[in-house]
């Protein structure tokens, strides 16, 4: 390794262009994370429902945005779409298309592998009580479903908070973006993006334990 | 003279299930009197447990007809014999019959308590308060009053099924059915479950039980029914099919069941 002389100043004098960025990144995650993730119960009910055109269409749409990259969708949705339609995407708009319709059609997947894992002797169990059949996911099947969903759904957060790096492609004002702006500007790309790394890595920490602490405590049944 | 027989609480037409192009059920006529303790018996696959599955509707019959109460469930169709089923009518029918499963079927997640308050509370809209009152007491009809807090994964299976009783109870059906209650348990906690079920019989409750425990269902029932090849195929008191039976595969399937008796 060559000898370096690491120095962080030039990007604690600009903390506050990465805090910017911070928030940024912050807020593409709440939004896409919300709706990617009850999107993608939405979708996966109906896939689920048995009506033959709706769950066609939930598998379509699926299979569609699981096999083409994020990256993609959200390029498209930034510089095709509005020549198709005619109307201005600002760039958080197509990232938050992108990366939410991706997170709904994987996270679709979860709810139905989940809820499909529960023995059928639930579902008997709750309907023989003179449960319909939505109480009985509601109240049986879903609160058991989602436990072992847990941890792929906390996967799928943490590539949610890191695809937000994707909407740098369309100047969307993000943690990488405001990054990659200090760097060419500071001529520092090993400092800069070693705290734009680190940065990260702080952010997903507490989410990541979150769950951790939330999985315990939904396995307390177990014990 | 009609008006001084009660109308069965329970009434079976020429009741048939096919899955595929197997034929389950071949036709069942049955009528089931209010206080009637019906056991039923069978080698396995004559259709045992499709009946009472049939019975609640988490089968649906492919033709025939349930009568509860003297209601006809479901809606006739186009073929005559061949009825439907509503989602809107389902959940209505069903607490009106409780289950108890094999594999008990208690939700894991919830403790004994809240397993037996479930349905009030859910299906029939009980307040909490009120749910645990009654569930406290059907805990306790089935001896398990201090298991309340219990995780059902905390529970023997004897206890679990008992609980799976004391929920069923809770609603008040009106019929009570019992799919091999005892099937899945070790042999020492068999008898704890069935202490429980003798004690509701005696609380003078309508039950249909399929069962293996030949012994018990010849105290417990005022009637027995054999069934075979989908159908009925043999029934009277227990005194009549289990000691004296008449037909031939009765005879066979009660004298393997006593092969290593002693």
């Amino acid at each position: 390794m060559i000898h370096y002389r690491w120095n962080f100043a030039p990007v604690w004098d600009n903390l506050d262009v990465l805090a910017v960025g911070a928030l940024g990144t912050l807020q593409l995650f709440a939004i896409c994370a919300a709706l990617g993730l009850s999107l993608g119960l939405f979708v996966g009910w109906v896939r689920y429902s048995g009506s033959k055109l709706p769950s066609l269409l939930a598998i379509s749409f699926i299979e569609f945005f699981r096999n083409t990259p994020v990256l993609v969708q959200i390029l498209w949705f930034y510089y095709a779409l509005p020549l198709l339609i005619n109307v201005d995407i600002k760039p958080m708009m197509a990232a938050i298309l992108g990366i939410s319709l991706n997170s709904a059609a994987f996270s679709a997947e979860i709810y139905r592998g989940g809820i499909q894992s529960i023995e059928k002797g639930q579902w008997e169990g709750a309907k023989a009580l003179g449960m319909t059949l939505s109480q009985a996911l509601r109240r049986v099947v879903f609160p058991q479903a989602f436990r072992r969903m847990l941890p792929a759904l906390t996967n799928r957060m943490i590539e949610i908070f890191k695809m937000t790096t994707l909407a740098s492609a369309v100047a969307y004002v993000e943690l990488l973006q405001q990054g990659k702006l200090l760097s060419s500007l500071n001529f520092n790309p090993i400092e800069t993006y070693t705290v734009v790394a680190i940065v990260f890595f702080l952010c997903l920490l507490p989410l990541v334990q979150a769950t951790y602490f939330l999985e315990r405590r939904l396995g307390r049944s177990d014990q | 003279m009609k008006s001084h027989t009660p109308p069965a609480l329970l009434k079976l037409t020429n009741l048939k299930k096919s899955f595929q192009s197997m034929e389950i059920l071949s036709g069942i006529d049955l009528e089931v009197m209010p206080g009637d303790r019906i056991a039923i018996l069978g080698a396995s696959g004559s259709g045992k447990s499709t009946l009472l599955r049939c019975i609640n509707l988490l089968e649906f019959p492919s033709s025939g007809s349930i009568a509860l109460d003297g209601q006809l469930l479901g809606k006739a169709t186009t073929s005559t014999a061949t009825r439907t089923y509503g989602q809107a009518e389902l959940p209505l029918i069903r607490q009106r019959i409780g289950m108890v499963f094999q594999q008990f079927n208690l939700f894991p997640h919830m403790t004994a308590g809240e397993n037996v308050m479930e349905g009030l509370c859910t299906v029939k809209g009980w307040g909490k308060p009120q749910a645990r009152t009654k569930a406290e007491e059907e805990l306790e009809r089935v001896g398990l009053q201090d298991k309340f807090e219990a995780y059902p994964s905390r529970l023997s299976g004897g206890q679990k099924q008992r609980v799976a009783i004391a929920r069923a109870l809770a609603m008040e059906p009106e019929l009570l059915l019992f799919d091999e209650p005892t099937s899945a348990l070790d042999p020492e906690l068999v008898g704890e479950v069935l202490r429980t079920i003798r004690q509701l019989a005696q609380e003078g409750r309508t039950m249909l039980l399929v069962t293996h425990e030949i012994g018990f269902a010849y105290h417990f029932a005022n009637r027995v029914l054999f069934l075979a090849d989908g159908v009925i195929y043999e029934q009277g008191t227990p005194e009549d099919v289990l000691k004296n039976p008449k037909k031939e595969k009765t005879q066979t399937f009660l004298a393997r069941h006593r092969e290593f008796n002693f």
